[in-house]
């Protein structure tokens, strides 16, 4: 297993290498003068020459990017010229938020959305499977801003139930049953469409399994009906079920963005979004890459729980 | 043409075909409806509430009429997403078939950018591209586009590959046509459908997509609006004017849901296996018809079949796969039940403990007594409790009838399990002991293993030993020895025939193999097209068969040292159980057959401990020769 793990970790090198390519390509494609865009339309030309210089800018573009991989590689994702800080440092703090909101989505739409497959393939074609259908096919079709917004207009302003934005309250104690009032709200928010996605696929994985002939054999042994479908066929439809999970949770990481608009959370996306309106390069490409990184080694782990639930597949 | 008759059947996708047609008609028309100009600000009227004078949904945070805003807006939003979705298409399908249709090197370099554009959360490499390009609704447009190629491009790279690769390409290489041509000609056509198909379930995700970067304030600029920067710049009036924001919001819902029902619905009227009910869960128990007529209950045997009938309905065909089985087995009595495939035997066997799947499967007449309790009809609780405990099968083919994810030791003890509590030691001594009752060679560790870790003979031992975990008093075996080799088939079966004799079993053995039913069975019953033509003591009726299909069947044996005797294969196939002719169904393929077996219902006759449903039975000294 150890082994398995490390070879999964060293594929991902090429991988991650790609992604660094992929981020530098599209920023060389950012047109006009980088120092410029800076330093203001007012900036005499040696300035504009000088900072190119200190940037790096006048080089070839290919010894650009190894320069700039160089420094990555360091923990140097260079200085936000907005903020005055490293990007580093900055997209580490805002992470935190991120990973607490979109996490917390993560396990909510991995637990509803298998529980509502399973009901749904059990009950094919009854009145519950009729109900999740049309929910699910709802929640796949809601734009996630728009309910988070009409969330906040009836849960935080009509029946003042919960806080309507921000992760901490602003005067008073940061305690987990703070957190946990601001990260209702957001975080349901947020795992409703990807519920929708899992819900779907689970319900069609299971009833592919419940043809199987496994499944008559628990079903002639005289096992429950209860257990013939959480534990013989959920398990072997978990299967195709995980491999889902991986993608969704790349979905929920990047959706995250509109949440943290609309909730005001103090994540990741937000800074992204406030970083491309204010053109800050650096923050854009330590964030953006840092992010994608991230989504690169959780997919290694789906993969290991893949590896650790199928004794078929060699380790 | 068949498909577009099953997308108007599905209610749900002719609404959103509806609804999707009269948004985008709506939209079409727009510039030709009296609207007031969307963009002209009067500020004198801000926040006006729906069903104002002159304003009917309100105006917004500027006095703009939110009518003409929504209108113009969803024409933009609806331009938008079907371009990027065209255009990712067009680019992705392009990507798809050149690497598809070249292969090798090409393939391999296209796919591994593909593979690294994949790698990227999607709305986060959307964002990049929207951060180099700069905020605007084109380059929205084209940052959506982009993170959708690489979906299209793996999805025809696969399609195509499939083509590349089939006769018709091949005799179009062979003369002369050059690769361009091909691709245009050859290819093209058979891709485009898939392309079309994967627009239309894509085409609400990039509506949304574009709609959430506009919404960020990264897509479209004011003054001009689509659907989501609406929403993003009422946002910050939603507490004290909602309207502003439910308009434009819901409008999206209305969009993206008519699309997904569309293509839900295109994507089922193009599966065939929900056409044949292949999707079906199978319910805990088979149905049983509410006109299923009981027959009274026998003496003396402990399992009964009296006139049972199961029927397959699928659609509007019936199966009838078992038509009146009468059958019946006594302690440590073994039964052999013979036939070709399709001849009814395993329907007739998993009839008995209500395992048929149901759907399409149905019991529609006749009774199953177990000790005298009839078992069709029994409350599922009841039938629980008896499968496995009293009644345990044994099944062809345990790579498929094995659960594959867990041990085979967890598999024997969750036998027992599910009729009375056990602790995890006295399981796993249990578990040892069966594996050794069916002489599996160091038992102990075998627990442990996963079935792909065993052999197909150990796999069915392992099932042989999951029957007998509960002791049970009648084994039903479907065709156990089938898939395995003569040497293993031999070791099964006479471990069978010492179960039988040491624990007073009663067997009901099914197989298609006269050589087996010899060795194992006391009596044996000849099934054909889901009935019995001939029934009795298996010496006499391998002695001598009656029936003229007993005696084709027995034919098909070749026989080890007999000599030069003619192989005869059964010409004709067995009929389909749907459309059954009357009288004899073997009649067709009986060289004996006369008017008469071709009309009325010819009856199971019985003489002394045989039973034969023939007219014109083979005699002895024809049956010698």
């Amino acid at each position: 297993m150890t082994r398995y793990i490390l070879r999964r970790l060293l594929s991902a090198i090429p991988v991650l290498f790609g992604i660094s390519v992929i981020v530098f390509a599209i920023m060389a494609l950012i047109p006009g003068d980088p120092a410029l865009a800076i330093l203001g339309s007012f900036a005499t030309p040696e300035n504009v020459a000088r900072l190119n210089a200190d940037l790096g800018l006048d080089k070839p573009l290919i010894q650009q990017y190894f320069i700039w991989l160089g420094n990555m590689l360091q923990g140097d994702f260079g200085r936000s010229f907005n903020l005055n800080r490293p990007v580093l440092d900055e997209v580490l703090d805002r992470f935190n938020a991120t990973l607490v909101l979109a996490g917390t989505s993560f396990v909510l739409c991995a637990f509803l959305g298998i529980v509502a497959g399973v009901v749904s393939a059990a009950n094919q074609y009854g009145w519950a499977d009729k109900g999740i259908t049309f929910v699910v096919l709802l929640g796949i079709s809601i734009p996630s801003f728009f309910l988070g917004m009409m969330m906040i207009l009836t849960f935080a302003v009509n029946l003042r139930w919960l806080p309507a934005s921000g992760m901490w309250p602003i005067y008073g104690e940061r305690d987990l049953w703070a957190l946990l009032r601001h990260l209702t709200l957001p975080a349901l928010a947020l795992s409703v469409v990807a519920t929708g996605v899992i819900a779907r696929l689970a319900r069609s994985a299971m009833l592919e399994v419940l043809r199987q002939d496994f499944i008559r054999t628990a079903r002639a042994k005289g096992v429950h009906e209860r257990g013939v479908i959480w534990r013989h066929a959920l398990r072997a439809a978990m299967v195709s079920i995980i491999p889902i999970l991986g993608i969704q949770a790349g979905f929920v990481l990047s959706g995250a963005v509109y949440i943290e608009v609309v909730f005001q959370w103090p994540g990741i996306g937000r800074m992204l979004v406030d970083a491309i309106l204010r053109r800050d390069i650096l923050l854009v490409q330590g964030g953006v890459i840092f992010v994608a990184a991230c989504y690169v080694l959780f997919n290694i782990v789906v993969d290991v729980a893949q590896s650790l639930l199928d004794p078929r597949i060699k380790t | 043409m068949r498909s577009l008759a099953l997308l108007a059947r599905n209610r749900l996708a002719l609404g959103g075909l509806i609804v999707m047609g009269l948004v985008v008609f709506l939209a079409l028309l727009t510039p030709a409806l009296p609207l007031k100009p969307p963009n002209i600000t009067d500020t004198s009227n801000r926040f006006l509430p729906p069903f104002s004078q002159g304003a009917i949904l309100g105006t917004d945070h500027l006095g703009r009429d939110l009518l003409s805003r929504l209108m113009w807006g969803t024409r933009l939003s609806l331009a938008v997403g079907f371009a990027a979705a065209l255009i990712a298409a067009t680019i992705g399908a392009a990507i798809g078939i050149v690497a598809g249709y070249y292969g090798g090197r090409t393939d391999n370099v296209i796919m591994r950018g593909v593979d690294m554009l994949m790698a990227f959360p999607y709305i986060l490499l959307a964002l990049a591209i929207v951060a180099a390009l700069g905020p605007g609704l084109i380059n929205a447009l084209v940052a959506v586009a982009a993170v959708n190629i690489p979906f299209f491009a793996r999805n025809i790279r696969g399609i195509t590959v499939g083509i590349a690769h089939k006769e018709f390409v091949d005799a179009a290489r062979l003369s002369g046509m050059s690769d361009a041509r091909i691709i245009l000609t050859e290819i093209l056509p058979n891709v485009i459908p898939v392309i079309v198909i994967a627009m239309s379930t894509t085409v609400g995700w990039m509506i949304l997509e574009t709609a959430g970067l506009s919404f960020l304030g990264l897509g479209s600029q004011p003054p001009v609006a689509d659907l989501g920067s609406m929403l993003g710049e009422a946002r910050a009036a939603l507490i004290t004017n909602p309207h502003t924001s439910i308009v434009p919001g819901l409008m999206i819902l209305v969009i993206v849901m008519a699309i997904n029902l569309l293509g839900d619905g295109i994507r089922d009227a193009l599966d065939p296996r929900l056409k044949s009910g292949a999707l079906n869960r199978p319910l805990p128990a088979t149905l049983v018809a509410p006109s299923r007529q009981p027959a009274a209950q026998h003496a003396d045997a402990i399992l009964t079949l009296d006139n049972l009938q199961t029927q397959f309905h699928v659609k509007d065909r019936v199966y009838r796969a078992v038509g009146g089985v009468s059958l019946s087995v006594k302690p440590g009595e073994c039964l052999g039940i013979i036939g070709e495939s399709g001849s009814g035997k395993s329907v007739t066997a998993l009839s008995v403990m209500g395992l048929v799947a149901s759907p399409p499967g149905i019991i529609t007449g006749g009774s199953v007594h177990y000790q005298g309790e009839d078992l069709v009809g029994a409350p599922y609780r009841r039938l629980r409790t008896l499968r496995g405990r009293e009644v345990a099968y044994i099944f062809q083919d345990p790579q498929a009838t094995l659960h594959p994810l867990y041990r085979v030791g967890d598999q024997l003890i969750e036998a027992i399990t599910a009729h009375r509590p056990l602790s995890r030691d006295e399981g796993r001594r249990k578990a040892i002991d069966l594996l050794d009752a069916v002489r599996i060679p160091n038992a102990s560790a075998r627990v442990n293993d996963y079935p792909h870790e065993m052999s197909g003979g150990m796999r069915q031992r392992v099932g042989i030993a999951m029957a007998l975990a509960n002791d049970p008093e009648v084994i039903i075996a479907d065709e156990p020895t089938t898939a395995l080799d003569v040497t293993v088939q031999a070791q099964i079966l006479s471990l069978l025939d010492d179960l039988r004799r040491e624990r007073g079993l009663a067997i009901v053995f099914i197989t298609h193999d006269f050589g087996v039913v010899g060795q194992l069975c006391d009596r044996v019953a000849v099934m054909y097209a889901g009935r019995i033509v001939e029934q009795g003591p298996t010496r006499a009726i391998l002695d001598a068969p009656r029936h003229p299909y007993t005696a084709r069947l027995m034919a098909c044996v070749p026989e080890l040292g007999g000599g030069k005797r003619r192989l005869d294969a059964i010409p004709g196939l067995p009929p389909a159980v749907d459309d059954l002719p009357p009288g004899c169904a073997f009649a067709p393929r009986c060289d004996r057959a006369t008017e008469t077996c071709r009309t009325g219902e010819i009856p199971l006759d019985k003489v002394g401990d045989r039973a034969l449903r023939c007219l014109h039975p083979v005699t002895m000294t024809e049956a010698v020769s």
